[in-house]
């Protein structure tokens, strides 16, 4: 399907809207506040409108995954062409974007928190003109990962995110901003290095064919039309690279179940377990969120966490679905120990933004544990649980950054009966609340009990134990409602004012989608479905191989 | 006889040119002894008619003055590069107020650097062991005086006593290594010696000894680990200026110098199995073990030490180590593919290096110091020229979409090609380490602020900012469009006299 907005592919305009924006802003001179604002504004609106109109035209009935036929919107253009000499091939690597119903969840879901996330920016102050550029490239960069079907462009673009957020928790962020942003940033880099070795190698063990026009050909397509005026190349197209037909026999990442290819699935899973985070990779995120200011704690819990499962579904289960199998249970006990793990930490803080970082990495862990039950059930519900953790904790952070607003302090101990004093913010925050602990009749019930259930049917101890957060979430989640609106209203609080307009214009929305979802969830589950199914069964498949292959 | 000279100089016009070029800035600077400008235009022009002469050799493939020196593409893109930088430098000298502060002379700055330029130029197609070392000897000596040239401040002379010092050490190796290779082959030209080791009549032992001894020479050059010693000392004390040219153009002629010389001397060309682009030692010792041990020696080195530094110029320095290790992996894979990386990894290298020292030179032109610490809070103050410099370390950091990460996915492409997985582990995780080193120069730059400089301004002229920019839009280009440059490395690899 094709979609194009004067002649430029949506896609293209989607992911590089930004971008425009970013330009402006650094033309528009930094006395004019209003103007740098409404207009970064202007063209994260327009990448809103963009992205709900594709996910309008979206037809549910295509799997994608694994197949251009089956992604839509498609874009593709020669980006790099460099011709053959005697001792190395063609280089051809291709500016390829499509959506699937794996990623088109998550384009929407990067427009609204970026939307969100410029809106709760109105109230900074410092060096504004930067802010708004690098908050622009950054949601570029994950815009980028999402719609990408080319390995190199999708590592450009996950690079690319890097030092926009560097600078935005250095700059703009607490006290120990410094050490949480190269934290943050050595982190990444690590992960992302090793990803970009498996990338190569990936790129030197999968063949394709490629004609005149710039027509790619898997091998078995090649073989069958024959291969006359057809050249044979080296590709970094993840849809080929998906095909086990294409992989260059006796290449390094050739084959089934060989330790290359476990070892090239660890690299992957270690660069974006860093970035979900999963444990033992987490330690960067409480720093991160903590001293980051709350727009980029949004964007960073709303959206980046989501790159990392999302890089797993994208690359590492359909290129490397034997090693997936192999992993699976590993990778649920990870989720399991995220889970609960994150879960009792968040339990002893009294930092409220430490409390949802640590909440996160247990929603997180759900994800992974979903992920890992390789159904149609277990990944529905993880993906669904990404696009609901990317609501609720965007609503979590900038229900913080209200109430540090106008105290200027997060310890949850210091509050009490502000129920009264701010009628508006209790209820807000009592959604957002009731949501992340899961209570049925709002999304995160559904999404994680979508999770559970089918993690219960591949693992099923794993799952009984990570149920028991559930209590654990409930438990913490109450109490903080607890210290922070019942009780006896300290002295100092009560000048306190309720929420704005400007707030409500943030926050009414996300509780609006989160009860909407809560009631009726096709709407988003009817987009992935198809695409899930065919993840599912193409596990399936591979796992049907490797038992063949076994015998 | 007379002929063949005649013939021969006719290949060996560019250098020439710059002989000319050379006694012509002597005699500026005799005739206009008031303004040195004069001599840096004529040197300006000697370089640009050079590059001229050099870009009309793109195609050649000859030897001349009976195999002393090789015109071949492969000297062709170093010339070109040596050429380019030194125009650069010459730009870079014009404004630096280290240079041009009240009562110094620089003809002869300009004079030498020429000399200096030439030199690199020879040792870029030498392809006779004496030719190599003639070379290597006009590059160290010329650039002893000028790392030297800001003689009243202590520590530029104090380089400069260094370099000799640690320069003669391993010229004088490199020498012996010389002599003991002629004495078991009876030949100083590259492909005689080819031949009588693939004979297989030499005493290995013998033969690894010499071998060592002439690397040590080509590492002092390319400040391999462990001769990189005078390195940060020569680099903190030297005219920014010259740090600058050490690091990017001698560097190049040290890399040109090692790659021909392990290519024809010890890479036998006569068999035929191969495949295409590959090479095969001639004699049994394994030279690929050094090249690793050396590169990861001299990457991790360079990098770790980095960390602790204070002075961006001496941290630079060790950064320019670490650049060098990176470079090394590419000679490991023993095929045209690494030579090609490596090749492709100095152009991107040149533009965001360069970049990097002019940017420091200009800052210490304003607020005196190169200090990191000084650089507190003096972000804002230009944007410009700050956002290229961050871009610039980012860019030696390796990260997309910038031309640094073009070179070393390159690298690390040549490398998991043929299998050296492991190394090309160990460098990708050298770079995440290098980015804690580059990282500091912005956090101080921007995450911090200090009420020092509040009174400085840093406003640079239109013309330095032209400097920039023609340094930061390569930097960036190129890691989006990257196809010019790897077809002129793809174009450059091959050397005379081998298939």
């Amino acid at each position: 399907m094709e979609f194009s907005i004067l002649g430029v592919g949506a896609l293209t305009w989607v992911t590089f809207l930004p971008v425009v924006g970013m330009i402006i802003v650094l033309m528009i001179p930094k006395e004019q506040r209003n103007a740098i604002k409404w207009s970064s504004l202007a063209f994260v609106g327009l990448q809103l409108i963009v992205a709900f109109a594709l996910v309008m035209k979206f037809d549910k009935g295509l799997a994608g995954i694994n197949t251009q036929e089956g992604m839509q919107f498609v874009e593709k253009a020669t980006w790099i062409d460099i011709k053959s000499v005697a001792w190395f091939g063609r280089i051809h690597i291709e500016y390829l974007l499509g959506v699937d119903g794996l990623s088109i969840t998550m384009v929407l879901l990067t427009a609204l928190i970026s939307f969100v996330a410029v809106i709760s920016s109105w109230t900074i102050d410092k060096s504004l003109k930067g802010y708004f550029a690098l908050l622009l490239l950054l949601d570029t960069g994950m815009m980028g990962v999402f719609v990408s079907l080319d390995f190199f462009l999708f590592y450009v673009f996950w690079e690319v995110m890097l030092l926009p957020m560097y600078f935005l928790i250095g700059i703009w962020g607490g006290p120990r901003r410094e050490y949480a942003a190269i934290k943050f940033f050595l982190y990444t880099l690590f992960g992302s290095v090793l990803m970009l070795l498996v990338m190569i190698a990936l790129y030197f063990s999968v063949n394709v064919y490629i004609d005149a026009n710039g027509v790619m050909y898997s091998v078995t397509e090649a073989m069958q039309r024959g291969t006359e005026g057809l050249e044979k190349i080296y590709t970094f197209n993840m849809l080929q690279m998906m095909n086990p037909g294409n992989f260059v026999p006796d290449s390094l990442l050739a084959g089934l179940d060989t330790s290359w290819r476990y070892l090239a699935f660890v690299g992957l899973f270690i660069g974006f377990a860093i970035k979900i985070p999963s444990f033992p990779f987490h330690t960067w995120l409480p720093d991160a969120h903590v001293e980051a200011p709350t727009p980029i704690s949004v964007i960073l819990a709303g959206v980046l966490l989501k790159l990392g499962t999302y890089g797993i579904m994208r690359i590492s289960i359909p290129i490397f679905p034997d090693a997936m199998i192999h992993y699976a249970w590993w990778i649920a006990l990870l989720g399991v120990i995220s889970m609960v793990y994150g879960a009792l930490v968040a339990m002893a803080q009294t930092d409220f933004k430490k409390l949802i970082a640590y909440s996160s990495i247990s929603h997180m862990g759900v994800v992974t544990l979903g992920m890992a039950s390789m159904n149609t059930q277990g990944m529905t519900g993880a993906v669904f649980q990404m696009f609901n953790h990317g609501t609720i904790t965007a609503m979590l952070f900038l229900i913080v950054g209200v109430i540090y607003d106008r105290a200027h302090t997060r310890g949850l101990n210091e509050f009490g009966g502000l129920m009264n004093k701010m009628p508006k913010y209790a209820a807000i925050m009592s959604i957002a609340f009731f949501a992340a602990l899961g209570l049925p009749g709002l999304s995160g019930f559904i999404s994680e009990a979508f999770s559970l259930l089918g993690a219960f049917q591949t693992f099923r101890t794993l799952t009984i134990i990570g149920a028991i957060t559930i209590v654990f979430t409930a438990g913490y989640m109450l109490w903080t409602l607890q210290r922070v609106f019942l009780g006896t209203l300290p002295e100092k609080w009560k000048d306190l004012t309720d929420m704005d307009g400007r707030e409500m214009v943030m926050l009414v929305p996300l509780a609006v989608i989160i009860i909407f979802l809560g009631i009726y969830p096709s709407p988003v589950l009817d987009l992935m479905n198809t695409s899930l199914n065919h993840l599912a069964e193409l596990l399936h498949t591979a796992q049907g191989a490797v038992m063949m292959g076994a015998r | 006889m007379t002929e063949q000279i005649l013939h021969d100089l006719r290949l060996f016009y560019p250098e020439t040119a710059l002989v000319l070029a050379f006694l012509a800035a002597i005699i500026a600077d005799l005739i206009f002894r008031r303004s040195t400008k004069v001599v840096a235009f004529v040197a300006l022009a000697g370089l640009a008619v050079t590059g001229v002469l050099v870009l009309g050799q793109s195609t050649m493939h000859a030897s001349i003055f009976s195999n002393m020196i090789a015109v071949d593409s492969f000297a062709f893109f170093f010339k070109l590069l040596i050429v380019f930088s030194a125009v650069l430098i010459v730009v870079f000298s014009l404004s630096s107020a280290e240079l041009n502060s009240a009562g110094r002379r620089l003809g002869e700055y300009y004079s030498l650097l020429l000399a200096l330029t030439l030199g690199m130029m020879l040792m870029a197609g030498a392809s006779n062991l004496l030719m190599m070392y003639l070379a290597l000897e006009l590059s160290s000596i010329t650039s002893y005086i000028l790392s030297g040239y800001t003689r009243e401040a202590q520590d530029s002379s104090e380089a400069s006593l260094k370099y000799v010092i640690y320069g003669s050490l391993s010229s004088g190796l490199m020498l012996y290594g010389i002599s003991i290779i002629y004495g078991m082959t009876g030949s100083l030209d590259l492909y005689t010696i080819n031949q009588v080791l693939a004979g297989g009549e030499v005493n290995s032992l013998a033969l690894l000894i010499a071998g060592i001894l002439v690397i040590a020479g080509f590492g002092y050059k390319i400040s391999a680990v462990p001769f990189h010693f005078w390195t940060p000392d020569v680099y903190e004390g030297a005219p920014i200026t010259i740090t600058a040219f050490l690091s990017v153009a001698s560097k190049a002629g040290g890399f040109a110098m090692m790659i021909r010389f392990f290519k024809v001397t010890f890479f036998d060309s006569s068999i035929l199995t191969l495949p295409e682009g590959a090479w095969e030692s001639v004699q049994g010792f394994d030279w690929v073990a050094v090249i690793v041990a050396l590169s990861v020696l001299t990457m991790t080195f360079g990098n770790l030490v980095a960390i602790w530094q204070n002075n961006l110029k001496r941290m630079l320095a060790y950064s320019s180590i670490a650049h060098a290790g990176y470079m090394l992996m590419g000679i490991v894979v023993l095929n045209n593919e690494g030579l090609a990386a490596i090749m492709l990894y100095f152009v991107v290298y040149l533009f965001m290096n360069l970049g990097a020292f002019y940017i420091v030179m200009l800052v210490a032109n304003k607020i005196g110091s190169e200090d990191i610490d000084d650089y507190r809070g003096i972000g804002p103050k230009a944007p410009l020229a700050m956002v290229a410099l961050s871009i610039f370390l980012v860019s030696l950091t390796g990260l997309p979409p910038t031309a640094g990460f073009i070179g070393k996915l390159y690298l690390f492409a040549a490398l998991l090609n043929s299998g050296w997985v492991w190394l090309a582990v160990v460098g990708a995780l050298n770079s995440v380490v290098s980015l804690y080193y580059y990282v500091r120069v912005f956090r101080n730059m921007y995450l911090r602020s200090d009420e020092r400089h509040s009174n400085v301004s840093l406003d640079f002229s239109f013309a330095q900012k032209l400097v920039i920019m023609f340094l930061l839009v390569p930097t960036l280009l190129f890691g989006l469009y990257f196809t010019p440059l790897v077809q002129l490395a793809q174009a450059s690899v091959k050397i005379f006299g081998t298939p």
